[in-house]
């Protein structure tokens, strides 16, 4: 054998599996088909680094980041309306912090200069193009684009991004279906500094981050805004089925957020000084993959593991997570000297003992109610109007009681009881 | 009510994917099945293509480029017809090139 194991992307679940590795004295390979670490990855902006504590310690001393999240704001939007949950927090601008903004390419790149700090050996520029198997099936290595670029070693650990083809290869997906997906597409936004700290309210290192439901033009989704150092981070995610049934081109959904009365001031002037897109994983629990093959640990997107969960849209945490797990098993099961199903088994009971599975169990019927056609089409303008009838001034009439509001706004959305009360309950019970 | 300057967002296609830079290999990593794509009523390739690579030509087929590709994967993802498209990654180091992303 090659090496001890082989982690086939260095991004943040494959930087993690390799240090992992590295620190137990294996040997390890971690194979990027960019030319850098990062430089396929793309993603909304905002990363919750907290399993870096046990990874590297004080890590926001030199992790490089835009800003920290200080602000979020959740808005429920119609075209004409916006309703804003605004929240901010001072204790999220200080050690140990709680989100941030960050740039992808400089992100993962640092991460996986963690890995090769501790040993790990890092190979850019090369696509993983198939595994390698012995005659019983077990994965034994990958078959690289290198000139007798196949490569051999005890363990595999597929961190090969959401459209995971080792994943595929080696059956641990069903079918996959469109359905389980969305399209991330998003602008950066060039602006000074100044003008994006005064129009977001914000000072020093302090960021924002806008969630938005109701933007996406009919096209179940969402948007979203997040404040880097010098530029925003404007996008929308869009469920793939419907963004090709309702034949409404990407660039045009982000268009018409931008002229969003409430959107339009914020980004006024700004320049466009990047496009990118990226698929993401988002039906939760139900679509997970099987996590150990023979030989084979799947980790972060690749694995499916990404919580689209409304208020709490998360990635880059279940990869770091997964892919730190992915290692410390494969280690143990490299010391012990059993990399088959048995030996790589931990991996899944850490998975199950951790936030990794934990909270996409508890959260499994959320990313569905999140994108259904009530939450993404009724709704919003449902609150949104009873908002408006209860700050609008209809002198000379009375005021109406709210009860009264919530009973004619229902009607007019079209929105049935039953569907209310059992949405109500999905949620109550999916967050409870 | 005041009116926004909204033009900036309405950037031609062509100047908006300037903006990410593609380090293009001479092999196309996308091959589309022209006769697969002709008896294609949807084409969902052609509206849900984040770059716009699919074209659709006047005789019911779908034309494609690869260059310019962020190798997200929507299209195979959205695709009706088995087979239709065949897609994988570009050549190490080569395609889509991120930096403030």
């Amino acid at each position: 054998m090659d090496f001890d194991a082989i982690v086939v992307g260095a991004g943040p679940a494959g930087s993690c599996a390799a240090l992992e590795l590295a620190r137990a004295g294996k040997s390890v390979l971690l194979i990027e088909r960019g030319p850098f670490p990062g430089s396929k990855n793309m993603y909304g902006g905002v990363v919750y680094p907290r399993i870096l504590d046990e990874l590297v310690p004080q890590w926001w001393e030199e992790a490089p980041i835009q800003r920290w999240v200080t602000r979020r704001s959740t808005m429920i939007m119609t075209p004409t309306q916006a309703l804003t949950i605004d929240f901010r927090s001072q204790n999220w601008a200080a050690p140990p912090y709680n989100g941030a903004t960050a740039y992808r390419p400089d992100f993962d790149h640092w991460l996986a200069g963690k890995a090769t700090d501790a040993g790990a050996q890092l190979l850019c520029s090369t696509v993983v193009t198939g595994v390698l198997r012995d005659a019983a099936g077990a994965v034994i290595g990958v078959r690289t684009d290198r000139p007798d670029g196949d490569l051999t070693a005890k363990v595999v650990i597929a961190c090969d991004g959401v459209n995971s083809f080792i994943a595929k290869e080696v059956g641990l997906y069903g079918k996959v279906d469109a359905a389980n997906y969305t399209l991330g597409v998003k602008e950066t936004l060039a602006l000074p500094k100044e003008v994006i700290d005064e129009r977001f309210g914000v000072r020093g290192r302090e960021g924002v981050d806008f969630e938005v439901v109701g933007c996406t033009e009919g096209v179940n989704g969402g948007g979203f805004l997040y404040t880097n150092l010098d530029t925003v981070s404007l996008g929308v995610v869009l469920k793939l089925p419907r963004l090709a049934a309702q034949k409404k081109r990407p660039e045009e959904i982000i268009a018409s957020f931008k002229k969003h009365p409430a959107i339009a001031p914020l980004i006024e002037g700004a320049d466009l000084k990047e496009y990118s897109a990226h698929v993401i994983p988002e039906a939760g629990y139900k679509m997970l993959p099987k996590l150990v093959g023979p030989g084979l640990l799947v980790a972060g997107d690749a694995a499916a593991l990404c919580l689209a969960a409304g208020i709490w849209l998360e990635g880059m945490n279940f990869a770091m997570a997964s892919g730190m797990y992915a290692g410390r098993a494969a280690a143990q099961a490299v010391t012990r000297g059993n990399t088959g199903p048995d030996g790589l088994k931990p991996y899944l009971e850490m998975l199950n003992s951790s936030f990794v599975l934990k909270d996409h169990r508890k959260l499994q019927h959320i990313p569905h109610l999140v994108l259904s056609d009530r939450v993404q089409n009724q709704y919003p303008a449902f609150v949104a109007n009873i908002v408006e009838r209860m700050f609008r001034v209809d002198n000379p009439a009375p005021k109406p009681g709210l009860r009264r509001i919530v009973r004619e706004e229902r009607k007019r959305a079209g929105i049935r009881w039953r569907d209310l009360l059992s949405d109500g309950w999905t949620g109550m019970k999916g967050f409870s | 009510m005041t009116a926004f300057r909204t033009d900036w967002g309405s950037i031609s296609f062509d100047d908006r994917m300037s903006t990410s830079e593609f380090r293009i290999h001479e092999r196309a990593h996308i091959v589309v099945d022209g006769d697969a794509c002709r008896g294609c009523s949807t084409q969902e390739c052609v509206v849900a293509c984040p770059a716009r690579l699919f074209v659709p030509t006047s005789d019911g087929g779908v034309l494609f480029n690869y260059e310019q590709c962020f190798e997200c994967g929507t299209c195979y993802l959205v695709c009706n017809t088995e087979g239709a498209i065949s897609w994988n990654y570009p050549e190490g180091g080569h395609g889509i090139v991120f930096h403030q992303t």
